[in-house]
């Protein structure tokens, strides 16, 4: 749980479908979790009953308690909520940013490109778990600081690969076509340029969504993001540690492998999306 | 295996270098085989043109004479170069027929060359030693081939580079050149001198040329003998001579008086509608429904290879057998020749 | 001078090249083309005639020289004004080579006509006439370019320049990438239209034989210079210099062509 700058889509060919349809069927069936979260949790996620710590996997406990006898079961189910929509959100700032800086870059070239390499090369040579907490630091702890910081953080990526995308898009002939009719630059490249790109940057999203969430799941388990008696995975995480030295693993194992499928999940995905949506 | 069924002048049946007999390819998933029943030679010393549009199986039928067919597909047919059975070859024996027997030159020389290593190395990688690929070079008329051989491919015209890739073709020492469109990319100039060149050298190796190409004025001006392709089929083979002086298919008419020359004042006719594509399928000739002189018979007649007086054939309904042989093989019903002789109408 | 529908004077193009010296794409290039007329360039690879194109529409800026349509000066550069680029872009229109990059991906046929009938101002109903006029039907209409062959690309490309009601017509290798039954009927429609609409026709290839069939008058370009000009016939039957020789020499003809002749004449240039 340390790079935050996620590496450029790879490219894959004949991954097998079958490994595609389990990724898709798992996330299916964490979103329902999440949206049924009230229907399905046997117990609210915060209910504090002291008397029943650190209990094991039981009738009354599908997945065992922590500590303080919360069901991990229900805690898991709610954080799902949390832990896959603050990676939108967080995707959600960083493409407006980065596909508007990236575009604005390869659109204007000159100085316009010249600034915008230069700052998200500055950014990516600057670790982006510490620009983060930086932020953090000087506008307090919480998830929405830590949405807004890492959105931050995942811009240049997404802006980088806006522009090398954008770029080979302007020097297509039919933009030559737009301007021969007489189109203004911006009408171009706001109204023709940017939605042709949109499926391809899309893919990309789809991508960095495992990223975002390790990332946002790092700094709630380092104590930045989500606040008790928050539900989130990486708090919990954090969280249940202190169980493991009383021989208790679940209640850092259940959030643990939440995470840790999740974002498998959405790599297999991903990536094959990525591969799907920017072949044109 | 049938016996060659084309046996023009120009080609004996005997001492053919390739002679593609009943070729037909099918693919899972195509509505219609790739390749339909092709039959051709080239026999050593001969250029043959193999003329169609895009998706006529001309590039397809190229490929077979080297063992290449796409994945997935299933043939059957013969593919025989100097008396070998192609189809059945594998392993090592194919391996020795696509790098020694045939060469093939591509349209995009680029894209044979590795653009990081140098035109020796190209050639060396092909079987010459480094003081051969200087004679090899020379031979095909690139000037100072001794500085070219240390030279990168970005450093040279796109001429000049498809002289390399011929000189890497020789250096295997092949008794066939596959040309795919190898000069439809050049300019007009280059093109001529990669024509000449590769004239010189049939008549200097023997080699034998098949010479693919969308262009028919080209074939006809530059091969001995002419195969026109047309949804997978073999629909004309003629002379070059004949075949541009009397056309018997109509699609050859049709290609003939919609290809714009220097000379001819008149008006083009373009063919209505476009080529077919895989996933057209026919009941009958495949050209009907773009032909002027389609007849009702024409959407059930299966074609088969007429005969013609000058010993070359055509697929079409309305062109008179010579003798029965061609037309009456596997038992399909013989050709209405109801008296209509096209074979000589003249093209507009 | 005036009777002119398009004039371009001495126009000259070059080009810096990445390790300092420079590339002269066109050099002192003039011509004129009286409405309704069509007139050719002709040149190999590198000879200049897509500069020449380029910047007859906007695309590319003349170092020096001047364009003008019905005796009003084109701008060297797009004018900012929406007006004024528009009016610009009523003068000359374009035909690229390749339909399939040259139109919108996202867009089917009939958007694509919408979206430059919109910009001009005109009735999105006439998209189904310019569809019509072009040869191409219903179905054809509602598919975008990946759905089309390459002729009915080529087609669409036309209907969209025609959307703008042009003055001139710029053709930049348009049939070059056709099928050769397809590429006769993109001919004929060019020809039609011409009848049709006079609107005037630059014609740009390398293929004489094409070039012939469309134009009246020609340019025969090689490294960036006009080599020789006048009447397509005339040029082509009668050429006065040995470069428009070595062209037509190299064309395969079907009396007895032998290519070594003309890789000799090119020796001689």
């Amino acid at each position: 749980m340390t790079a935050i700058a996620p590496p450029l889509v790879p490219s894959v060919r004949g991954r097998r479908p079958i490994g595609v349809v389990l990724a898709g069927t798992v996330l299916a069936l964490v979103v329902i979790a999440a949206v049924c979260a009230p229907l399905l949790a046997p117990y609210a996620p915060d209910t504090i009953d002291l008397s029943s710590s650190l209990v094991g996997t039981g009738r009354d406990h599908l997945l065992g308690t922590d500590s303080s006898g919360q069901d991990l079961l229900s805690r898991a189910l709610y954080g799902a909520r949390s832990s896959l929509i603050a990676p939108l959100a967080l995707l959600a700032v960083a493409a407006v940013l980065g596909v508007t800086l990236g575009v604005l870059a390869a659109w204007r070239g000159g100085w316009v490109d010249a600034l915008v390499s230069r700052l998200t090369d500055v950014m990516y040579a600057f670790p982006g778990l510490l620009f983060t907490v930086l932020i953090i630091a000087v506008f307090g702890a919480g998830m929405t600081t830590s949405v807004l910081a890492l959105g931050l953080a995942f811009t240049p990526t997404i802006a980088k690969y806006t522009r090398s995308l954008a770029l080979s898009e302007a020097r297509k002939p039919y933009v030559d076509a737009y301007r021969v009719q007489g189109m203004g630059g911006l009408r171009i490249c706001a109204r023709h340029v940017v939605p042709n790109l949109a499926r391809a940057v899309l893919g990309y999203l789809v991508v960095l969504f495992g990223e975002a969430l390790m990332s946002l799941a790092t700094l709630s388990y380092l104590g930045f993001g989500a606040q008790p008696p928050s539900s989130d995975w990486g708090l919990m995480v954090q969280e249940g540690q202190a169980a493991i030295v009383q021989g208790a693993m679940l209640p850092a194992l259940v959030p643990g492998t939440a995470i840790a499928l999740v974002v498998v999940c959405f790599n297999v995905v991903g990536v094959r999306a990525a591969d799907r949506l920017g072949r044109q | 295996m049938t016996e060659a069924l084309l046996e023009t002048e120009a080609a004996p049946e005997t001492g053919a270098l390739l002679d593609i007999a009943d070729l037909t390819l099918r693919v899972p998933g195509a509505a219609r085989p790739l390749l339909d029943s092709v039959s051709l030679s080239v026999a050593p010393g001969e250029v043959v043109a193999l003329v169609g549009e895009s998706g006529s199986g001309k590039s397809t039928t190229a490929k077979a004479a080297l063992g290449l067919f796409p994945p997935g597909s299933t043939a059957s047919g013969s593919v025989r170069f100097d008396g070998t059975e192609v189809l059945g070859l594998t392993g090592e024996r194919l391996r020795a027929h696509r790098a020694r027997s045939v060469a093939l030159i591509h349209q995009d020389p680029r894209a044979a060359l590795n653009p990081v290593r140098r035109v020796g190395d190209f050639l060396v990688e092909r079987g010459a030693t480094r003081s051969s690929a200087v004679e090899l070079l020379a031979s095909v008329g690139l000037p100072d081939p001794e500085r070219r051989v240390r030279q990168r491919p970005h450093e040279l015209s796109g001429g000049m580079l498809q002289r390399v890739v011929i000189a890497g073709a020789l250096a295997a020492r092949p008794r066939l050149l596959l040309a795919d469109e190898a000069t439809s990319a050049l300019d007009v100039t280059t093109q001529a001198d990669i024509l000449a060149l590769l004239r010189g050298l049939r008549a200097e190796h023997g080699l034998g040329l098949l010479f693919i190409t969308h262009d028919l004025h080209l074939a006809a001006a530059y091969c001995d003998r002419v195969y026109v392709m047309y949804a997978g089929r073999v629909v004309e083979s003629r002379t070059a001579k004949a075949l541009f002086t009397t056309p018997a298919h109509p699609y050859t008419r049709g290609l003939l008086s919609c290809s714009p020359t220097l000379d001819t004042h008149t008006p083009l006719h373009p063919i209505p509608g476009r080529p077919p594509s895989l996933t057209d399928t026919f009941t009958g000739c495949p050209f009907t429904t773009r032909c002027d002189q389609a007849q009702p018979t024409c959407e059930t007649w299966h074609p088969e290879p007429v005969r013609l007086p000058d010993g070359g054939t055509a697929a079409c309904v309305a062109v008179t057998a010579v003798g029965s042989r061609a037309a009456g093989r596997h038992g399909w019903a013989q050709p209405q020749a109801d008296g209509t002789v096209k074979n000589g109408a003249t093209h507009e | 001078m005036t009777t002119h529908l398009l004039q371009a004077e001495h126009l000259s193009k070059t080009y810096p090249l990445p390790g300092g010296g420079s590339h002269t794409a066109a050099e002192d290039v003039s011509f004129t083309v009286p409405e309704g007329g069509a007139l050719g360039i002709v040149g190999e690879s590198g000879s200049g005639k897509t500069t020449v194109a380029r910047m007859l529409v906007g695309l590319a800026h003349p170092d020096r020289g001047r364009i003008a349509v019905a005796g009003r000066e084109r701008e060297p550069r797009p004018p900012r004004g929406r007006a004024a680029r528009l009016t610009r872009a009523r003068e000359i229109q374009m035909v690229f080579q390749d339909p399939y990059v040259s139109l919108d991906p996202r867009l089917t046929a009939t958007q694509c006509l919408h979206t430059a009938l919109r910009l001009h101002g005109k009735q999105e109903s006439a998209a189904r006439d310019l569809l019509d006029r072009v040869g191409l039907g219903a179905r054809e209409a509602e598919a975008r370019p990946r759905d089309l062959s390459g002729g009915q690309r080529q087609r669409l490309a036309i209907a969209r320049a025609l959307a703008v009601d042009p003055r001139v017509l710029v053709l930049d290798e348009a049939v070059a990438a056709l099928d050769v039954s397809i590429q006769a009927q993109i001919l004929r429609l060019l020809a039609e239209i011409r009848r049709e609409t006079a609107v005037a026709l630059v014609f740009v290839s390398h293929d004489l034989a094409v070039v012939q069939h469309v134009t009246e008058e020609v340019l025969v370009m090689r490294s960036g210079r006009v080599v020789e000009r006048g009447p397509t016939r005339r040029v082509l039957t009668a050429p006065e210099t040995p470069y428009t020789r070595l062209l037509l020499a190299s064309v395969p003809t079907a009396d007895g062509w032998d290519p070594a002749e003309a890789a000799r004449a090119r020796e001689a240039v």
